[in-house]
């Protein structure tokens, strides 16, 4: 059986593709790192690979606001054929393929309409902006896994301690209409949790003021999924802030990182398609 | 021509909390005692590009602005009598405005046309509107101390009328020609020569000049190369940047006449570079070689160390200071400080390594001071918060984790901070099979730069880091780093090294193209350089600015003839800007043309030779000093309060969250662990990939306030600080396993006040030298004693302050930054308690050694007993520590250092909801000794309880179990069975929490 293939993109300050590959190869599939000057000249094409990946970082320094410049060339850029990136991008989805992205992907994929996309028209439905803190902060975070499972990414996840690692990780929604709308389909897929479990609005539990305490959304067909936290910086137990105590407790604790189930769980799903 | 401008105002929607206004609202209200009321933010674009109405709308609505945040406003600009004043922060001409650039690439993109380098179109500015009327005073101090700095912003205020006044565009005329300098002139004239130019020269280098000028071969030469007799200002100002004490190192490298006063006794130093901290590695390296180790690679004597890590690759490793910038603007000093660095192992060899991680050590004044500010002066809350926010913006814009670090407050530090910036670095041990940390240059290789364009900043940077700043500072010492410019750069570097497009490569620092350049050339013995090629922020330099200018993100590639199209078209296709200025020759000369007339022709044997020795004279003798009586019956519950409350002390969470410490998901132990993320840990751990858990550990070791009593013990105390905080994590000595790699390498930073004995000037000159040569001593003593190398460095010699007759000095400080190879990150050890039941060891001894520590500062004390490293004692401590841990024993391990036992016990409940039941003896010592003295070597380490007996047996008299840890979330602590500390846990941490406000 051929590997699932996964496409990292990188370049123009993005910065997380290194740990967001070695996710896909720890879980089985292959993954290359391809700056997107190729595939604006169009010397690669993401029709070639199963999974697209938009990872962290700061492209373009985040100026004008997170993955602003970005997803505006993504939008408007044309490409050597003439076409603009996101014309490919939907066809990409079309043929049922899958797109994730993290914290400054994360923040691409939404300004790019991808995301929640209740209304169906690709039209920028929410926006991730400044923390209410005022300030980038790193901190690890629980964050509990929506009831009702849509996208694939996160079959297998109940509760999952990750690092969130940005500035402007605070989801708002265009209007009450859009936020009813996700919160009924349950593309709100991944909120900000207590070590109970339960949502919370508390600083830090909930690091940046996010509605509906949301950590990470998805499309109606959970294709496309995007969070704020990293997961592919949890491949190990030893990027646990508490691997000690939790090594001390127990002896036989896996020396792998929650993390890395994301990772599995899409190639998984690709793979027994 | 003139382009029509359009200014576009982005405004956050009503329904949008205003969090950056907030801010300003309240930090006024705090820091500066005024009430805005409510403040309102705004961004404006204001763009000199020709576009049509349906584009300038397209652009302000679909680029600009969020659809979700932002209302949008063209040309008429938001006005609102509810607001009675506002303040507008535009940049001055030239300085960087990384937002405008963005900007411009993003119009690019709209309008599908390509981006030109040479033009700024989009100018950013931000506009804050606030509620009250406040006067033009009361707006000042909010735009100066709060929002901007007179250096880098122009500020408009008052009442808003809906105008803007001010264009930061740069006009200046092109002034291309040289000009020559009379230096046939007397020794006075010479002396005000190099004060008029601001070249940091004395009267002996100047004459130094003079004589090579006077020679009668080189006026032959010149004459036939077609300069004139005179030297050129490019030639004097090449000169003066070559010999300044940031390249040359002249007090490193003087002839020291030291006295002992004490004992008599007189030594001549020749060089403490050469005598200590160079032969120490040169010792160091021969003892490891007889072991069989020979890791160490290059040393001293390109941008950075280099060390082996395995047959494929190779560690590499600097730290550097920039403390005059970050004193001038604190957030431009630390963001060029941090990328500026990063730069160091990216150009070290071929080049192109992988940066790792950053490290950054900080030394302030107190948030808090309340005495007088001098004119130029910062005060030290907004020093601090620039330079975290520098450094914060340096490393997470590109995507390199802070992973260690320490704060260290002494108002000392208030005139000039000391702002220390490290990055570690990996690349192949070969590409295409050559050395990849060889630097191979023949006659005929072209000179490429790579990256910014070059502007007046930084001009006459290095030499300015070696004179006191006065009034008369110039202001194109300020410049701003440009993260993304640089992470472009860095990324297009690695794949072409990889490609062998780049022979090798360096870093254009300090003194810009005339230190790269002119230090490259002596490998092939000569370059040519055309200045009129290099690519220009805007007209108006002259060609010696060009050649002097240290605009940042910019590095020199050597690249063969036949490949260079193929590396710009590389370069293009990463955004990177690239431009062949020149060649390498066999020469011997540094040939410098504009078009072709020719600017500079200098023997490079002279250039770099040619600089005469200093001679300086040094005096020690020991301070008297006093054990001082503490009064009345101590109330441990309290002091131990105030001591995790105190600054030096306290957590740094607040700015250790704004660093994104484990971006690259390597990160292994991180500067906070535990369940809550509170236990502060004594190193940092980091995995080298994915593939293995090979690793490496981070620590520093600083303790400026020990030289107040003895700077031998400061700095041998500092040494011993960094290796116990390696050593606390699990890792090992260069020499614990036979055989087997296990390479250190370490930065030397030393930052001291002006040394130079001047009988009005600088009367204590000659203690201040003897504390330097003290350093370098105990520098020497330890690292040829642990076999620990020295593989990179850096002084900074005029740490001092001076405006209106008062001079503000820091205290002699030395800075060890180490780095240690850990073959398996997963045998590391966290500080913090894990389990209820485990036992608790102290391991090592406590003197009474309470001199220059926390504890005495509480009473205003100084004392005399500075904590002693005995060596022999710690090295056969760490030997054990090394062993248990290689049996498993060790369930955690925490360092003993600033307020002593106390403090590291209360810091190892930090970790959980847990407590520790504790039972010392006094041995002799008084209580308080026992709790706070701050001797070295030590450790509080957890064990389970069922290998008390192996611990015992291995440890012997060199550990003592002192307690068990307990699930009562409280510290008890009695010695000789009088219960001295009973307190909850949740106090403690919220107290020491609480101490850096920021």
């Amino acid at each position: 059986m051929t590997k699932v293939r996964a496409l990292v993109v990188t370049g123009y300050g993005i910065n997380c593709e290194e740990e967001m590959a070695a996710a896909y190869h720890l879980a089985g599939a292959e993954a290359d790192i391809v700056h997107l000057h190729e595939v604006f000249s169009e010397r690669i094409s993401i029709h070639d690979y199963d999974l697209l990946n938009f990872p962290g970082g700061f492209a373009f320094g985040d100026d004008l606001g997170s993955a602003k410049v970005l997803s505006n060339k993504f939008k408007y850029k044309k490409m050597a054929s003439g076409k603009s990136f996101i014309d490919d991008l939907h066809k990409f989805l079309s043929d049922k393929k899958y797109v994730m992205g993290v914290c400054n992907g994360f923040q691409a994929l939404v300004k790019m309409g991808l995301i929640p996309n209740v209304m169906g028209n690709y039209e920028q439905e929410t926006t991730l902006t400044h923390n209410n803190s005022g300030r980038f902060e790193d901190r690890w975070v629980t964050c509990k896994a929506n009831e009702k499972l849509i996208t694939p990414f996160l079959k297998s996840i109940d509760l999952i301690d990750l690092p969130v690692r940005h500035g402007e990780g605070k989801l708002i929604f265009k209007d009450q209409e859009i936020r009813t709308l996700v919160e009924k389909k349950n593309l709100n897929c991944l909120s900000y949790a207590g070590k109970d479990g339960h949502p919370t609005d508390e600083y830090p539990v909930n690091p940046n003021g996010s509605e509906l305490n949301c950590a990470g959304l998805c499309d109606e067909s959970g294709h496309v999924f995007g969070l704020m936290p990293h997961p592919e910086a949890f491949l190990s137990l030893y990027n646990h802030p508490d691997w000690g105590r939790m090594k001390r407790v127990n002896t036989h604790i896996s020396e792998e990182g929650q993390g890395l189930e994301i990772f599995k769980n899409i190639i998984k799903h690709i793979m027994e398609k | 021509m003139n382009s029509t401008m359009n200014h576009i105002q982005l405004l956050l929607q009503k329904n949008i909390r205003d969090v950056a206004a907030e801010q300003v609202q309240n930090e006024a209200k705090k820091y500066l005692n005024i009430d805005t009321g409510k403040v309102k933010s705004g961004k404006i674009f204001s763009v000199l590009y020709d576009m049509n109405p349906e584009q300038v709308q397209a652009f302000a609505r679909q680029t600009l602005a969020d659809p979700i945040l932002h209302e949008v406003y063209i040309n008429q600009l938001y006005r609102d009598d509810y607001y009675h004043s506002y303040i507008l922060i535009s940049k001055l001409p030239g300085v960087t405005d990384d937002e405008g650039v963005s900007a411009q690439k993003a119009l690019c993109d709209l309008l599908n046309i390509a981006f030109d380098y040479s033009k700024q179109w989009i100018f950013t500015r931000d506009i804050y509107y606030l509620e009250n009327h406040l006067s033009e005073k009361q707006l000042h101090r909010i735009a100066e101390d709060l929002l901007g700095n007179p250096l880098i912003n122009h500020f408009e205020y008052g009442k808003f009328e809906g105008r803007i006044l001010y264009m930061p565009t740069v006009d200046m005329q092109s002034d291309t020609t040289s000009k020559t300098i009379d230096i046939f002139v007397d020794d006075a004239t010479l002396v005000k020569l190099s004060k008029d130019y601001l070249l940091a020269l004395d009267l002996n280098e100047m004459k130094a000049i003079q004589n090579y000028y006077k020679d009668i071969k080189v006026k032959s030469i010149r004459l036939v190369n077609g300069l004139p007799e005179l030297p050129t200002d490019t030639e004097i100002e090449v000169l003066a940047q070559t010999w300044s004490e940031h390249c040359k190192h002249k007090e490193f490298n003087a002839l020291i006449e030291y006295k002992d006063l004490d004992t008599g006794e007189v030594k001549t130093i020749d060089s403490l570079f050469k005598t200590y901290i160079r032969r120490s590695t040169d010792v160091v390296k021969n003892n490891l070689e007889e072991m069989g180790h020979r890791w160490l690679l290059k040393v001293f004597s390109d941008n950075a160390g280099v060390v082996r890590i395995d047959d494929q690759r190779v560690f590499i490793w600097k730290v550097e200071t920039h403390n005059s910038p970050s004193a001038l603007d604190p957030y431009g000093g630390a963001l060029t400080g941090i990328v500026g660095v990063n730069r160091d192992p990216l150009g070290t060899g071929i080049g192109g390594g992988k940066l790792l991680f950053n490290t950054d050590v900080l030394c302030f004044g107190s948030p808090y001071y309340k005495g007088k500010l001098l004119p130029g002066q910062l005060h030290p809350r907004r020093i601090m918060s620039g330079v975290v926010k520098g450094i914060e913006d340096g490393g997470n814009k590109s995507g390199i984790p802070t992973v260690n670090g320490s704060i260290i407050f002494d108002d000392r530090f208030r005139g000039k901070p000391l702002v220390f910036c490290g990055t570690g670095a990996v690349m192949p041990a070969s590409y295409q099979g050559v050395d990849s940390w060889t630097k191979p240059i023949v006659p005929g290789d072209r000179i490429i730069m790579a990256g910014g364009r070059v502007g007046k900043d930084g001009i006459h940077g290095a030499t300015f880091s070696s004179l006191e700043i006065d009034e008369h500072s110039p202001r194109s010492a300020v410049q701003i780093g440009s993260p993304i410019t640089q992470k472009n750069m860095s990324d297009f570097m690695e794949q072409a090294v990889k490609k062998g497009l780049i022979k090798c490569s360096t870093d254009n620092g300090a003194g810009g193209l005339s230190s790269s350049i002119g230090e490259l050339a002596t490998i092939s013995n000569g370059a040519v350089i055309q200045l009129d090629r290099v690519p220009l922020k805007y007209s108006g330099l002259k060609p010696w600015e060009i050649f002097v200018s240290e605009s940042q993100e910019r590095m020199s590639f050597v690249v063969r003839p036949g490949d260079v199209d193929e590396l710009m078209a590389m370069a293009a296709d990463f955004e990177v800007e690239t431009t062949d200025i020149g060649y390498f020759t066999g020469e011997g000369y540094l040939d410098i043309r504009f078009g072709d007339e020719k600017m500079a022709y200098l023997d490079l044997d002279f250039l770099h030779n040619g600089v005469p020795g200093k001679s300086m004279q040094a005096e020690w003798q020991t301070p008297k000093l006093k054990v001082p009586k503490i009064p009345g019956k101590p109330d441990h519950n309290q002091i131990i309060l105030k001591l995790l409350n105190s600054l030096n002390i306290c957590s740094r969470e607040p700015v250790i969250r704004r660093y994104d410490h484990e971006v690259k998901g390597k990160t292994i132990v991180k500067p906070l662990m535990g369940g809550n993320g509170f236990a502060p840990q004594d190193a940092g751990v980091m995995r080298l990939g994915f593939d293995s858990f090979m690793g490496i550990a981070i620590s520093n070791g600083i303790l400026p306030r020990y030289g107040d009593i003895d700077a031998y013990q400061m700095s041998a105390g500092s040494f011993d600080e960094a290796v116990r905080g390696i050593i606390a994590v699990g890792g090992l000595l260069p020499d614990s396993i036979k055989g087997q790699n296990i390479f250190w390498s370490v930065n030397d930073n030393f930052c001291v006040p002006d040394s130079l004995y001047h009988p009005q000037n600088n009367p204590d000159g000659k203690y201040k030298l003897a504390q330097l040569v003290r350093m370098n001593e105990a520098l020497f003593d330890m690292a040829t004693f642990f076999n620990i190398p020295m593989t990179s460095g850096k002084d900074s010699m005029k740490n001092d302050f001076i405006k209106e007759g008062v001079k503000i000095s820091v205290p002699p400080t030395i800075l060890y930054s180490m780095v240690a190879q850990i073959p398996d990150v997963r045998k590391t050890l966290t500080a913090e308690f894990k389990k209820p039941g485990d036992k608790i060891y102290l391991v090592g001894k406590t003197y009474d050694e309470l001199g220059a520590s926390e504890f005495y500062k509480l009473f205003n004390e100084l004392g005399a007993n500075v904590p002693v490293v005995r060596k022999e004692d710690g090295l056969r401590i760490y030997r054990k520590m090394i062993k248990a841990n290689e049996q498993n024993l060790l369930l955690s391990a925490h360092d003993l250092s600033d307020g002593g036992l106390a403090v590291a016990l209360a810091e190892s409940a930090f970790g959980g909801n847990l407590g520790a039941e504790i039972h010392l003896a006094a041995n002799g010592l008084k209580d308080y000794a026992v709790l706070y003295s701050e001797s070295h070597s030590r450790f509080i380490v957890t064990i389970a309880e069922e290998n008390n007996e192996a611990f015992g047996r291995l440890f012997g008299d060199d550990a003592q179990v002192i307690g068990t840890v307990s699930d009562s979330g409280k510290l008890v602590v009695h010695i000789d069975n009088k219960k001295l500390i009973d307190i909850e846990v949740e106090k403690l941490l919220s107290a020491w929490r609480s101490g850096l406000e920021f």
